[in-house]
């Protein structure tokens, strides 16, 4: 008998469920949308900063000892890392959180007219093989993206004929009138070499008074085969909170389960512990202001995604919550008649309320498909890409969407309690 | 011992005496008319009979229970159990068929069961318009539907609230038939209404003015 009236209701009422139904799925396609642009737009916001470089820089710790205790940076104290282990990198927990990773020699060359100019070693478009079986292409060329070649091309040192190519930044190329194609004569602690300009590239820093080069070839001419002062790694990391911040300063002070939870969390700092695990000597740090930017942006957004679901949410509650005193209203004498031939509250709010979430459920589906359409459309616009389909969004939808049909339901559900049939049946 | 028992029963809305001091007893098996003018208290006595409202003071004895004293979820208990309720309007469910109808007051007093449903409304002759909505029904028929409902649950007592008040001659002639059939039953049936020829139909009419029981009579032409 139960379903038969809510079936009746649905049947000859439709107009009205439809209102209610109509009025769910707008709040909950706004909340499907936001829902998924905030869960995606973490990893969204990530990659786009990312290109903006690298988050995470991993130097020898005896160059970090001497930087805190003397407050210079790049030390030249001998130590180096190994460039047999990088691949480790790839190894550690959040393996699939690093994008990529570059390491750099820094030698010095004096050129013909005797000039000494920095000869940085680097991977271009390096292919590396990890410990771990996976095949990955890093180097500067992606790390950093935003410098403009302005004349040649990109190094690329699995071409065959890379093998003495350089590139030159653009101011030094400027200085010295070099141009792509040129050569160049070089002097180092090892001897005289002659380089190929393969391109000229402008980074808008230091790097543009540089010679860039592949890490074997600073490494020969440095007598450092093997060896690099500095890796620079670019990481998806997830912004820092009070647990991230403590174990920032010392890993050793957090509980087991803290531990636990600051390890399998993406944190810079997490990142750069686990980088130093696996990186013998090492100190890794986070490059704090992209860190912070990141972080902040990123909350930010997240912010306004979350106040804009609530807004839209509220709205929705306050559209059912008109719609259904309306509805309870309009059907007063009817609900009192169920009171006069024996209901409860509980039973006829019981009703009421099946109907409502009934249309609710249709509303929802209905809302988290526009949403997702939304979410899209977001993505496209803002991103350039998709926004995935989070699982997630779905059973958090559907509880916003029962906690605000309930609470606008509310109301009408104190108006029915307190609905008298003596005053709709008799008009007293 | 009286099934119905009104002890001084007072029913005060601010400054308006809607009931004063009424005291009235209705025997099991009787069929009482309640009439009088409009504001003269008989649905507000209809309410209180009827559980639907709590008197301001005195006692209402239902089945030696004093009902002026039970809670609104007792009352409510009560009249699902022992009474059965037919209004003048109807109050029929408009998306419920008229089968339907009469199950939702099973549904709500224990199991709802369609043949036995059915069975009412084809005591009160509308077993071809069981799957018709109130919509598709004359108004006679509407409340022959609701006088089904209201005998479905077998209750104590029937209470009409100028049951004939929509009706043309025809249908109230058909309505008071079925209120004799009641009666020879052995139901207890009490009748709000101001039509005369309703209340001369009835056992005994109780006339109300102003709140007060002005008269209380056997009518002489009861079973004529």
């Amino acid at each position: 008998m139960f379903f038969r009236m809510i079936r009746g209701a649905f049947v000859r009422q439709k107009g009205k469920m439809a209102m209610i139904a109509l009025t769910i799925a707008l709040g909950a396609s706004l909340a499907t949308a936001m829902l998924n642009v905030m869960l995606d737009v973490g990893d969204k916001v990530n990659q786009e900063l990312k290109t903006y470089g690298a988050n995470i820089t991993v130097v020898p710790k005896q160059d970090a000892v001497l930087e805190d205790l003397y407050e210079i940076e790049g030390g030249d104290t001998a130590a180096y890392l190994r460039e047999g282990e990088l691949g480790r990198i790839k190894t550690i927990f959040w393996a699939f959180n690093i994008v990529d990773f570059s390491p750099f020699l820094t030698a010095s060359a004096e050129l013909d007219g005797g000039e000494t100019v920095p000869l940085v070693g680097t991977w271009f478009h390096h292919h590396l093989e990890t410990p771990a079986g996976e095949a990955l292409d890093t180097g500067v060329q992606n790390l950093r993206s935003w410098w403009d070649i302005t004349e040649g091309e990109w190094l690329d040192e699995q071409a065959p004929q890379s093998g003495n190519a350089v590139m030159l930044g653009a101011s030094l190329a400027q200085r010295i009138g070099a141009a792509a194609g040129d050569t160049l004569r070089i002097r180092t602690r090892n001897g005289t070499e002659k380089l190929t300009v393969l391109g000229v590239y402008e980074g808008g820093g230091e790097e543009d008074d540089q010679i860039y080069a592949p890490l074997h070839l600073v490494q020969r001419l440095s007598g450092l085969e093997g060896k690099v002062s500095r890796v620079e790694v670019s990481a998806l990391t997830t912004p820092d909170n009070e647990l991230a911040e403590k174990a920032a300063k010392d890993p050793s002070s957090l509980t087991a389960s803290q531990y636990e939870t600051w390890y399998c969390t993406a944190y810079v700092s997490s990142i750069c512990y686990q980088i130093q695990e696996v990186i013998t000597d090492s100190i890794a740090s986070p490059v704090r202001q992209v860190a912070d930017s990141e972080g902040a942006i990123l909350e930010k957004t997240e912010l306004l995604m979350i106040l804009i679901t609530i807004l839209s949410l509220a709205g929705s509650a306050l559209g059912i919550s008109n719609l259904v005193t309306a509805s309870v209203m309009e059907r007063g004498a009817e609900i009192g008649l169920l009171k006069a031939i024996g209901a409860q509250d509980g039973a006829v709010t019981a009703l009421v309320l099946s109907e409502v979430l009934l249309t609710g459920l249709f509303g929802a589906v209905a809302g988290y498909f526009a949403g997702f359409g939304f979410a899209q459309i977001i993505g496209q616009t803002v991103f350039g890409s998709a926004i995935d389909m989070k699982p997630m969004v779905i059973p958090l939808v559907a509880a916003l969407v029962t906690v605000v049909t309930l609470a606008g339901s509310v109301p009408a559900v104190g108006m029915l309690v307190r609905l008298h049939p003596a005053e709709v049946l008799h008009g007293r | 011992m009286s099934l119905l028992e009104l002890k001084d029963v007072s029913k005060i809305y601010g400054t308006l005496k809607a009931l004063d001091s009424v005291s009235l007893t209705v025997d099991n098996g009787e069929w009482v008319a309640i009439m009088g003018p409009s504001g003269s208290g008989k649905s507000t006595m209809m309410n209180i009979i009827g559980c639907m409202d709590k008197p301001t003071s005195g006692q209402v004895l239902l089945d030696g229970r004093d009902i002026a004293r039970e809670s609104a979820k007792n009352l409510t208990r009560i009249r699902r159990d022992k009474i059965g309720l037919i209004f003048q309007q109807f109050h029929l469910v408009n998306y419920l068929t008229a089968v339907e109808n009469v199950m939702t007051a099973q549904y709500y007093h224990s199991m709802p069961d369609e043949k036995e449903a059915l069975e009412a409304l084809d005591r009160v002759g509308l077993a071809d318009r069981a799957r018709h909505l109130p919509s598709q029904l004359s108004g006679g028929e509407q409340q022959r539907v609701c006088i089904a409902r209201a005998l479905i649950n077998y209750p104590e007592i029937v209470l009409a609230d100028e049951p004939t008040g929509n009706l043309d001659e025809a249908n109230e002639n058909i309505v008071l038939d079925l209120f004799r059939q009641l009666h020879r039953d052995g139901t207890t049936l009490i009748v709000v209404t101001h039509d005369p020829e309703v209340g001369e139909v009835a056992q005994r009419t109780v006339t109300l003015e102003h709140g007060v029981i002005r008269r209380d009579a056997k009518n002489e032409r009861f079973g004529a």
